[in-house]
């Protein structure tokens, strides 16, 4: 199958994120409880599903990386995390004004999904320092190949725990996100889910051809001086990019 | 081929490790001097002669759990300065062995510390001991916890230039739900007016769960961190 344009990969995250907040806007019912801060639900819950979804794939990127050795593998899956940690500050912001527009606190401990997006996202956190902690290229690659499958595998299983700690005080109904919304709002919900996942998309594939652009640079500027080949170098934290590596499909 | 099997292996370096502890005694009184003095601290902190319920859980998780990083983070360190893992890598047995040897010392080291932390947070704290025994079910499903994450992240740790803060960092949020599920049992277990036993079970299973869950993680991607 051939992989869409890095291009049209963007038109289309435009597109579709533009056409969400149209429908956000001017479509979805205002809702009778909460009124217009209800509207946050379209970006903050997308958000938060883009990056957990990231997190997995960054652990899934991560188990093709240990199998192959391939250091493109480990590439992308530097890129998925670091951009799910990214939204991930997103969501922890937008959940904190949602929080206060209803409950009037700015953090409520009896959410557990915020809750449990708060606890992964500290794991996530340390994604960096340990990267960071480790000179050797390829033992840094497969150490944080290791951590983003036992973190991946942490995700769910957090996510089950933080909810039984909350259903055994007060007992509530599984109601999902889009469990029980009238038909307007979840053709919104699912336009601007589509949007944020097309530009999540369009962030990894972006930051991946950046890398790979600015790696085949300092290659040819050694080359033009006339340096010997040396591995590449840029940020000690962030995985080199060889140049193929812009097609994540 | 005559090759050492892997349960052979995992003994021997089983055996290597409680020896080492029992000559230098660096772990487990450490531990168990840090508890002692993290029950003070919590008596004055929380200014409570006796506890029951949430805060004998946490206070007697929170404390069992700082305790068991000091010995995640000594756990390698035989092995990193005197060659161990190269030791390991050369000889012809599976790297598993190591994990599933370093585990079974750390569960050792834990059920130790227990057995000395827990009369000592009972004798401090509790008016009723008739939580502890089923306790010890909770606690023990709760230390194959940190031993299976423990051992994951000690051993990359141990490869790392900050590995003394490594481990804290990345374990302490991967050790929430073990801390959710034994508090959730636990406090049932210490509850003011004798033992509860409702939902316990169910906190078990998820402790259970989550033992199995990283077990087999740290089974599958074991082999990658001796690598070299």
């Amino acid at each position: 199958m051939k992989v869409p344009s890095l291009r049209a990969n963007a038109i289309a995250a435009t597109l579709v994120l533009l056409a969400g907040f149209a429908l956000v806007f001017f479509y979805a019912p205002l809702d009778t409880d909460q009124g217009f801060i209800q509207k946050i639900f379209y970006l903050h819950v997308p958000l938060a599903i883009c990056a957990l979804a990231g997190f997995i794939v960054g652990g899934l990127l991560a188990i093709a990386h240990l199998r192959t050795g391939d250091p493109r593998w480990d590439a992308r899956s530097y890129v998925a995390i670091h951009l799910s940690i990214i939204f991930g500050v997103g969501v922890l912001i937008t959940g904190s004004i949602w929080a206060h527009a209803s409950w009037g606190k700015w953090w409520v401990w009896d959410e557990p999904t915020l809750v449990s997006f708060l606890i992964v996202f500290l794991l996530y956190a340390t994604y960096y320092p340990l990267r960071y902690a480790i000179e050797d290229r390829d033992r840094q690659g497969r150490y944080a190949s290791v951590f983003a499958i036992t973190a991946g595998a942490f995700v769910p299983l957090n996510f089950i725990a933080v909810r039984m700690a909350e259903s055994l005080v007060h007992p509530r109904v599984f109601a999902t996100a889009n469990g029980g919304l009238p038909g307007s709002m979840l053709l919104t919900f699912l336009v601007c889910l589509a949007g944020m996942a097309l530009l999540w998309l369009v962030l990894v594939r972006f930051e991946l051809a950046a890398k790979s652009a600015s790696a085949s640079l300092s290659r040819l500027r050694r080359a033009l001086d006339g340096e010997p080949e040396i591995p590449a170098q840029g940020s000690r934290i962030a995985p080199g990019v060889p140049s193929s590596a812009t097609s994540v499909s | 081929m005559t090759r050492p099997s892997s349960l052979a292996a995992l003994r021997a370096i089983l055996a290597k490790d409680l020896r080492v502890e029992l000559r230098t005694l660096q772990s487990v009184p450490a531990m168990a001097l840090f508890a002692v003095t993290t029950f003070v601290l919590f008596r004055y902190g929380l200014d409570r002669e006796s506890l029951s319920g949430g805060l004998a859980a946490g206070v007697l998780l929170a404390t069992v759990l700082f305790a068991a990083i000091i010995a995640i983070n000594r756990l390698f360190v035989a092995e990193r300065e005197e060659g161990g893992f190269d030791a390991i890598r050369l000889a012809p047995v599976d790297a598993t062995a190591l994990l599933g040897a370093k585990a079974a010392a750390l569960v050792i080291y834990l059920v130790v510390l227990e057995a000395i932390a827990v009369p000592a947070f009972g004798l401090f704290f509790l008016d009723s001991w008739s939580g502890i025994p089923p306790l010890a079910a909770v606690l023990l499903l709760a230390d194959l916890g940190l031993a299976a994450t423990g051992v994951l992240i000690s051993s990359i740790a141990a490869n790392s230039r900050a590995r003394d803060l490594l481990v804290p960092l990345i374990l302490l949020p991967l050790l929430v739900p073990v801390m959710i599920a034994a508090a959730g049992a636990s406090q049932e277990l210490l509850a003011a007016g004798g033992p509860s036993y409702d939902g316990v079970l169910r906190w078990l299973a998820v402790l259970a769960f989550y033992d199995m869950t990283f077990a087999a993680v740290g089974f599958a991607v074991y082999d990658y961190l001796l690598e070299d």
